[in-house]
């Protein structure tokens, strides 16, 4: 779709949509997603972040059905991930703006990536105010939300806010906002996003709502550079955000194994019995037919992650590997864990699922083995397990 | 000395090194630099920071 549309008076969507990407730098988008690019038309003419750079085509197209690109005059990066700024060095060519908005970090990361010395840039700080002619653009710096340079671009006299990776989600629709689309799906989307993008960063985002509420900052629209433009009741995504960055969480567990002939497939089922018993609501995710992301994304709101791998080579299995690595990164905080896992001649797996759940400060149980496959003794302490697990998810 | 260790974003203050281009001399202890200085990379406090 390559259709101009207006988010506000003298401000239009121009940028792109990718229905086929379901490869996000290991983020699942079974979607696809979009790159949003937003012109504001006034006495100076301004660019709102660029799109990836197979798209480049896209978004001057879009451009030209509204005004001739060379018309541009400013330039404004407020990420430098190349999924926003990858078409800028053959955009640069053609609309030639008299300056390049940037954070001190975001003029860093340009150089750092296209190398051109020769670009006018012109670094910005928080409260720094651009003049367009009647609207007025504020910069706020929203550094490590989610890289150095990330900053937003607030739109005064439309109460508009540009909000860069903040509030997006990974969805390709023909529909621009989020009014026009199912609530429910969007919010799953969008807390995907947060937990496998925003996570680490929790603390911050907790930081940056307190002060945007303490500004007393008015919004009539969030337009993110990822996905559906928040138009309708905006303020939704910003409370979700501050749920999401104090961990909050429900009575909520998750078995995730991995499982060689299904012995351990059969301890994950037995102990979600047992927490199944305690009132818990249970999800179980076989690693074999989950990916990674989703996984993150159910782990945000579950008080407790059982994890179970075989034993392979003296060592768990590779799945569970990459999702602990993965996960790890992404910094939970307040969970309860235990590890669990069948195994034919050493069994270190469990341990080592244990040792990983320890670094990342999770309450541990004891974990449980089985040589080979899990008889009703075995089974039956799994139970047990989940019951034990169950009781200190009610206990808060 | 010892280093220090960023946790927004795991920059690494390593006092032999310091911040030259933001004031910190080489050779300044962790518990020496300025009270109001920030994370080169992220610019958080420096009470974000934790011993390597």
């Amino acid at each position: 779709m390559r259709i101009p549309t207006d988010i506000k008076d003298g401000i239009k969507w121009v940028g792109a949509i990718d229905w086929a990407v379901r490869d996000f730098h290991g983020y699942s988008t079974y979607k696809g997603t979009t790159y949003n690019s937003f012109l504001a038309l006034d006495d100076k003419v301004a660019l709102f972040d660029a799109v990836k750079k197979p798209f480049k085509m896209d978004l001057l197209h879009n451009i030209h059905k509204v005004i001739d690109p060379s018309k541009i005059d400013y330039l404004i990066v407020n990420h430098v991930e190349p999924d926003h700024s990858g078409s800028i060095p053959e955009l640069m060519e053609v609309i030639k703006p008299e300056k390049v908005f940037c954070s001190g970090r975001g003029k860093k990361a340009l150089l750092d990536h296209y190398h051109r010395e020769d670009w006018p840039y012109e670094v910005v700080e928080s409260g720094q105010e651009l003049k367009l002619g009647k609207k007025t653009v504020q910069f706020l710096e929203t550094r490590m939300l989610h890289w150095p340079d990330s900053m937003m671009s607030y739109i005064k006299e439309d109460a508009l806010l540009i909000s860069s990776d903040g509030f997006g989600q990974h969805w390709a629709t023909s529909e621009r906002f989020n009014d026009e689309v199912d609530n429910a799906e969007l919010m799953a989307h969008a807390a995907k996003y947060y937990a496998n993008i925003l996570l680490p960063y929790s603390n911050l985002v907790k930081k940056l709502v307190e002060d945007v509420q303490k500004m007393d900052l008015k919004i009539d629209m969030i337009a993110p550079d990822h996905g559906l433009i928040w138009r309708k009741d905006p303020l939704q995504i910003v409370q979700a955000y501050y749920k999401w960055s104090q961990q909050e969480t429900i009575d909520k567990a998750l078995i995730i194994y991995d499982t060689m002939w299904h012995s351990t497939e059969m301890m994950g089922k037995a102990i979600a019995d047992g927490l199944i018993e305690k009132g818990v609501s249970v999800k179980i995710m076989d690693l074999a037919a989950e990916h990674r992301s989703d996984i993150i994304t159910q782990m945000l709101d579950s008080k407790a992650l059982v994890l179970g791998s075989s034993t392979l080579n003296n060592g768990m299995l590779p799945r569970m590997a990459d999702l602990l690595c993965y996960m790890k990164g992404l910094k939970p905080v307040n969970k309860i864990g235990a590890a669990f896992g069948s195994y034919g001649w050493s069994g270190e797996a469990p341990k080592l699922i244990n040792k990983s759940l320890e670094e990342m400060k999770f309450k541990t149980f004891e974990s449980i083995s089985c040589q080979f496959a899990p008889n009703h003794e075995v089974l039956k302490k799994c139970v047990d397990l989940g019951r034990e697990i169950g009781s200190a998810i009610k206990q808060g | 000395m010892e280093k220090y260790v960023c946790q927004v974003c795991g920059y690494v203050y390593d006092p032999a090194v310091g911040d030259p281009d933001n004031g910190v001399a080489a050779g300044t202890a962790f518990a020496d630099v300025p009270a109001d200085w920030v994370c080169p990379v992220c610019g958080a406090d420096k009470d974000s920071f934790s011993p390597e």
